[in-house]
């Protein structure tokens, strides 16, 4: 399982980057960030790109910071980087138990988050995150500069609104306030594997009902996204059993499932209703 | 025809001038290049972790990395980890411990318990395990390993406690 | 033969540190893809994308014209190299369904070898690979042993053969029943999947005229004779060399294709050949395993005491007839009723060829699946009589006063006798270690509260010690470092630390200074290699009685020398001393090899060298027992199982090293979760393999896999060998699909819901939610 033959390239600065893309891209070329989900399928050879750009050598890439209201990951910061909350807050401690259920300890050495959400894998935590939260993905070519939001930037299985020669160089998450009460709950087969579904769901509180519900499902359709209809079940709710078990039916419902082989989408729109009602049951007061 | 890259890895503090395509994982020049053996393929798609080393420090899985990637990086493998005859306490806890039977996956398990014990000496438990569950044993059933990384991890506490300053 | 017993070398029964693990700690191991020959060649396999199909041609010239790539084979280069035969021998029946080295005609399953690429680099051997291309006319791809049989090849069908093993008239004994039971239960296709996938590598040293194998394991000596017959060549001609392997577990050492085009193509290239598998290579083409599926239906009177049982069973071999030939499905019949008295018994086994990857044995074959078919029927007993399954378990099984109890059914080649033990006796064993009256307790108060508990239990027999026969020589050298040469072969079980102890307690030496040499057929003319638990009986009785040979020799040469009787010496540590004068006049092994030389002045009439022979036959294997104990919890919104809680009785009559044994069975344990709830070679209606990566092929981690607790027992040693041991390499994994089976049901107040292994959280889900 050796991968197909590549021309390297290993830019020192973002222009750098953009400009070697703009070469390369029409000709089969991509990016290599943590390259735990690009080697692998280059391994298997499903992917023989003509063209490596490993960006891991561009030092601006690897800023993680705050931003004003906004958490800033550029496209070098590893999954590790999430172990320890990275901001005080819901969010911090949000992305510290995410990440640990990303594949492994080793993979989360290397792998990226901002490669996670290019990948765009239905199965991918991060993706999930960055649906929910309403990320803000931006991208950078030769010609300029735009900023995607994540409703548009997820399209399908391994499918975004990145141009071929677009990097997307950093992930912009909102600061959740502090009186953020968040959910994440996975399901899959053993720890560390694929998501067969997970939902994160977040709300806060006013006069004891929720407000500004977020419900967002992943691994269970080609792409993560939050579903209206079960943030509708909860606004304006107290939280608790009838509310989430409602939301959770809504979401169940309206879900599209992927159908395979070895996985229903029966069996997965169930685990919708689960994975939904138990990020709700943790994420309550 | 894409030309072969010049460069120098660093394995176990020793430099290491290969040529290679740029497409030669780090793995494979780790043993074939390099000569250095110990570390093994499992899987080459980043599942079972026999091929863990130590890039600075950190654990990664060499198969899922390119040797011209490593350049200018500290690279260890199970081969560094004994000091002469001297085993290192991982290394002597798998054998007291009957930490193994085949001895495939035993490298990448040192590597691994190597690099995290080393950055988080008073790792609990349960992480502790978290960890240990990137790899594959298809042997022991894992009930040893555990046992002779805990206790390997006592031994390594003490250690460090014995000598305050000492680097690595 | 008298054992002799020194106080100061006791070494079995000691969980010693292990010879092996030195070199393995630091990385120094000799594994297949560590091992290369100046200007080797690199072979890389192209395999077959379709199930079934008719080659109407292969173009290899694109990959022919790679620079770096030296040959490119298909069928017609080796036309004269003939299909892989039969490890026991020619089985006319059978010839047309053996596997050719390169498909000829058709291609039968994914991954069935086509064409093989030698060139200069592995790299480069893949992107030829990839180049060669073939026109397959597709033919429908049958996937179920059940369904009816299609054409094989001209005048063969998809049904190989037909086993029938039983005794009694079950038909009368059926109309006339009290109760019958009836089940359909399917076991799901997986494998051993050592984390090492397979390697070989061929080389033809013309200086001397020897073919080396290098890689392949389990039974070298086999795999020489077989490579002799197929390349007709003589068998001494062939050396077969195993170094350090990655696990075995009956899937790496038969001779497979890949194997056989090593040899050939060292010999017709004129260089070294290294072919290293891979990982996606190795979960299409190396042995499958374990599906089966049986129609069973048993009478039974209403204490549940078992009248009759018949056995209708399905075995789905895959796309050719292996170095097996039909010895798991045969084995199937044979050992089915396990530890219990059957008065009546019928098993009809269609042994059937799919469109897949070929299927032979993996740790307990046959065994694994009957338990789990066997284990389901008491269960199913005790519920529609409404009776404990463990009183069902008393009621059936063959009490120790019966032994040796004999059952006129074939297992191996050979009938069944029980040797020895008390199977009811270790169920008890089990009980009180378990506490079991609390445990029962907790769990329904844990039911009571919500929580879906439960608990499930196996009991089962295994086989041992297979025979016929297995000789060692041992050689002291003038340091009195002792050789011990075996025909056995390494597994990563502990082989040679076991053999070492034997010897070492049998000679009177350092068990460190005892080398074992296995796997090297140039070494020693017969082998028996590593398989179905024998090394452990059959190379450690010869070894023990090749150690008391050298003992004696030792003794009897040092008598003369130190002028004293021969029955007033011992050997300690490597030295003979007077028994009575233990600090007294000694002289070491080393000096007495010496003595020993050809040109030794004290030689007299003595054959030279402190060396022996030591045979062991045997007619009968042994047939060690055990029970399985399982606590799973359920989550029923998600279907998902966790093990809270195993434990293993087994009765392993006598431990050479407990250590070791155990870690055997935990790792066994492991295997055995994975088929139970994890591991499927899965197809879809083409025929496509589903489960090609480590990511779909799902093995145990440390998350998946509980604390073992092993009670291992002593209680029966065995009769049949000099040490009484009885050997415990697939204990640990032959009751694991029945007892977590078994937990489920009792978690989910389901009595009979698991009918089929793994149980997948999706396939758990529909039992819950009520649809089949």
């Amino acid at each position: 399982m050796k991968p197909a033959p590549f021309r390297y390239h290993a830019p020192k600065t973002i222009e750098e980057a953009v400009e070697t893309l703009a070469e390369v891209a029409g000709d089969d070329g991509r990016v290599l960030a943590g390259g735990q989900s690009l080697v692998p399928i280059m391994a298997f050879r499903l992917a023989k790109p003509a063209h490596l750009v490993d960006i891991n050598g561009v030092e601006a890439l690897r800023r993680l910071a705050i931003d004003g209201d906004k958490l800033s990951i550029g496209a070098c910061v590893r999954h590790a980087a999430f172990h320890k909350p990275v901001v005080d807050g819901p969010l911090g401690r949000l992305l510290a138990k995410v990440v640990r259920h990303i594949a492994h300890y080793p993979i989360r050495t290397r792998g990226t988050f901002c490669g996670s959400i290019a990948h765009a894998d239905p199965a991918s935590e991060w993706c999930l995150v960055a649906a929910a939260l309403d990320a803000e993905m931006v991208a950078r070519s030769a010609g300029g500069t735009r900023t995607i939001a994540a409703r548009d930037f997820f399209q399908g299985i391994m499918t975004t609104a990145l141009n071929e020669n677009e990097l997307l160089t950093e992930v912009r998450l909102p600061i959740l306030p502090a009186d953020t009460y968040c959910g994440f709950y996975e399901f899959n087969r053993r720890a560390g594997d694929f998501a067969i579904a997970m939902a994160l769901a977040n709300y806060r509180l006013q006069d004891g009902k929720m407000v500004e519900p977020r419900v967002a499902v992943g691994g269970a359709e080609p792409l993560p996204r939050r579903i209206a209809e079960a943030e509708r079940a909860l606004a304006g709710q107290a939280p608790g059993k009838p509310a989430f078990e409602a939301a959770a039916e809504a979401a169940a419902k309206v879900v599209e499932p992927l159908d395979d082989a070895i996985t229903s989408a029966e069996y997965r729109r169930d685990l919708v209703r689960t994975v939904t009602r138990r990020a709700l049951e943790q994420a309550s007061p | 025809m894409i030309e072969k890259r010049e460069i120098t890895l660093t394995i176990n503090g020793r430099k290491y001038d290969v040529r290679v395509d740029p497409r030669r994982t780090l793995v494979d020049t780790i043993r074939d290049d390099c000569g250095q053996t110990g570390t093994h393929i499992g899987c080459e798609h980043g599942v079972c972790g026999a091929c863990t080393v130590l890039l600075d420090g950190e654990p990664v899985r060499s198969c899922l990395m390119f040797a011209v990637q490593a350049e200018g990086r500290q690279i260890r493998t199970v081969e560094g980890l004994a000091n002469g005859n001297e085993l290192h306490p991982l290394q002597q806890a798998f054998i007291d411990n009957h930490g193994l039977q085949c001895g495939f996956c035993t490298p990448g398990f040192l590597m691994l318990a190597t690099g995290v014990l080393e950055r988080e000496p008073d790792i609990s438990d349960e992480d502790l395990l978290d960890v240990l569950s990137s790899n594959l044993c298809r042997c022991t059933g894992y009930q040893n390993i555990i046992k002779a990384v805990r206790a390997a991890a006592v031994t390594m506490r003490e250690k460090a406690r014995a000598t305050p300053g000492a680097t690595r | 033969m008298t054992q002799g017993h020194n106080a100061n070398n006791k070494w079995i029964g000691q969980s010693v540190a292990r010879l092996e693990d030195p070199p393995l700690v630091r990385g120094r191991g000799r594994f297949a893809a560590d091992i290369s020959f100046p200007h080797q060649l690199h072979m890389r396999v192209v395999r077959s994308s379709h199930a079934h199909g008719r080659i109407v041609s292969v173009d290899a010239s694109a990959a022919r014209a790679l620079p770096g790539v030296v040959a490119v084979w298909t069928a017609d280069d080796i036309a004269d190299v003939p299909p892989i035969d039969f490890r026991e021998g020619k089985i006319p029946a059978f010839d047309q369904y053996r596997q050719p080295v390169l498909a000829t005609g058709k291609v039968r399953y994914v991954g069935d070898p086509v064409a093989a690429v030698f060139a200069e680099d592995p790299y480069v051997a893949e992107d030829a690979a990839d180049l060669v291309t073939m026109e397959i006319a597709e033919l429908p791809a049958l996937l179920a042993a059940d369904a009816d049989p299609v054409e094989f090849s001209a005048g063969r069908n998809t049904e190989v053969a037909i086993i029938r093993q039983g005794y009694g008239d079950v038909d009368a004994v059926m109309r006339a029943a009290p109760v019958v039971v009836e089940l359909e239960l399917a076991i799901g296709r997986h494998s051993g999947a050592p984390l090492e996938a397979r390697g070989a590598i061929g080389r033809y040293d013309l200086a001397r005229d020897i073919l080396e194998l290098h890689g392949a394991a389990k039974v070298p000596h086999r795999n020489r004779e077989l490579l002799s017959r197929m390349l007709a060549l003589p068998p001494s001609s062939i050396h077969v060399h195993e170094s350090h392997v990655g696990g075995g577990f009956g899937i790496r050492g038969e001779l497979y294709p890949e194997d056989v085009l090593v040899c050939v193509g060292s010999m017709r290239l004129g260089r070294p050949v290294k072919w290293i598998e891979d990982r996606r290579e190795h979960l299409i083409a190396a042995n499958h395993s374990r599906q089966q599926l049986h129609r069973i239906r048993a009478a039974v009177d209403h204490d549940g005491r078992i009248l009759a049982v018949d056995d209708l069973y399905f075995h789905d071999q895959g796309a050719y007839v292996r170095t097996h030939a039909a010895r798991v499905v045969h084995m199937t019949a044979g050992i089915l009723p396990g530890p219990y008295r059957m008065p009546a018994y019928r098993a009809v086994g269609h042994f059937r060829l799919t469109n897949k990857t070929p299927a032979a044995t993996y740790r307990a074959p046959g065994r694994y699946e009957t338990t789990f078919v066997r284990e389901r029927l008491v269960d199913a007993i005790a519920t529609k009589l409404g009776i404990d399954p463990n009183d069902v378990r008393r009621r059936n099984a063959i009490s120790k006063d019966e032994m040796p109890y004999f059952r006129p059914l074939q297992a191996l080649g050979e009938e069944i006798e029980h040797d020895s033990g008390d199977y009811v006796g270790l169920l008890d064993k089990l009980l009180v270690a378990l506490e079991w009256d609390k445990l029962k307790a907790e769990l329904a108060h844990r039911r009571a509260a919500g929580e879906a508990v439960g608990a499930g239990f196996a009991m089962f027999i295994e086989k041992s010690g297979l025979g016929p026969a297995d000789g060692v020589r041992i050689e002291v050298d003038t340091s009195g470092a002792v050789e011990l040469i075996t025909g056995g072969a390494s597994l990563g079980q502990g082989f040679e630390t076991v053999m070492a102890q034997v010897c070492a307690e049998g000679l009177g030496v350092d068990y460190k200074r005892v080398r074992v040499t296995h796997g090297q057929t140039d070494r020693i003319a017969f082998g028996i290699g590593a398989h179905a638990s024998r090394a452990t009986v059959m190379t450690a009785s010869a070894t023990h009685n090749g150690a008391l040979n050298v003992r004696a020799k030792a003794i009897e040469m040092a008598a003369e020398l130190m002028q004293t009787p021969a029955e007033a010496l011992d050997i300690v540590d490597g030295k003979v001393l007077r028994k009575d004068q233990p600090t007294g006049p000694s002289m070491t092994l080393g000096e007495i090899a010496r003595h020993l030389e050809p040109t030794s002045k004290t030689l007299g009439g003595r054959v030279p060298g402190l060396s022996a022979e030591g045979w062991f036959r045997v007619e009968h294997q042994v047939y060690p027992y055990g029970l399985h104990f399982a606590v799973v919890k359920v989550d029923r919104g998600t279907g998902g199982v966790q093990v809270e809680r195993y434990a293993i009785a087994y009765d392993i009559g006598r431990a050479i090293n407990p250590a070791l044994v155990k870690g055997q069975i935990v790792g066994g344990f492991a295997q055995g979760l994975g088929g139970a709830l994890l591991e499927e070679f899965t197809y879809n209606e083409r025929g496509d393999p589903l489960a090609t990566t480590f990511a779909d092929y799902l093995m145990p981690t440390v998350r998946e896999t509980p604390d073992v607790e092993v009670l291992l027992r002593e209680d029966y040693v065995s009769p049949l060998n000099p040490l009484g041991i009885k050997g415990a390499g697939e204990s640990g994994i032959t009751g694991v699909g029945a007892a977590i089976a078994s937990a489920i049901d009792d978690a989910i107040g389901m009595p009979g819901a698991v009918t089929q292994i793994p149980v997948t959280p999706q396939r758990l889900k529909q039992i819950l939610d009520g649809q089949r």
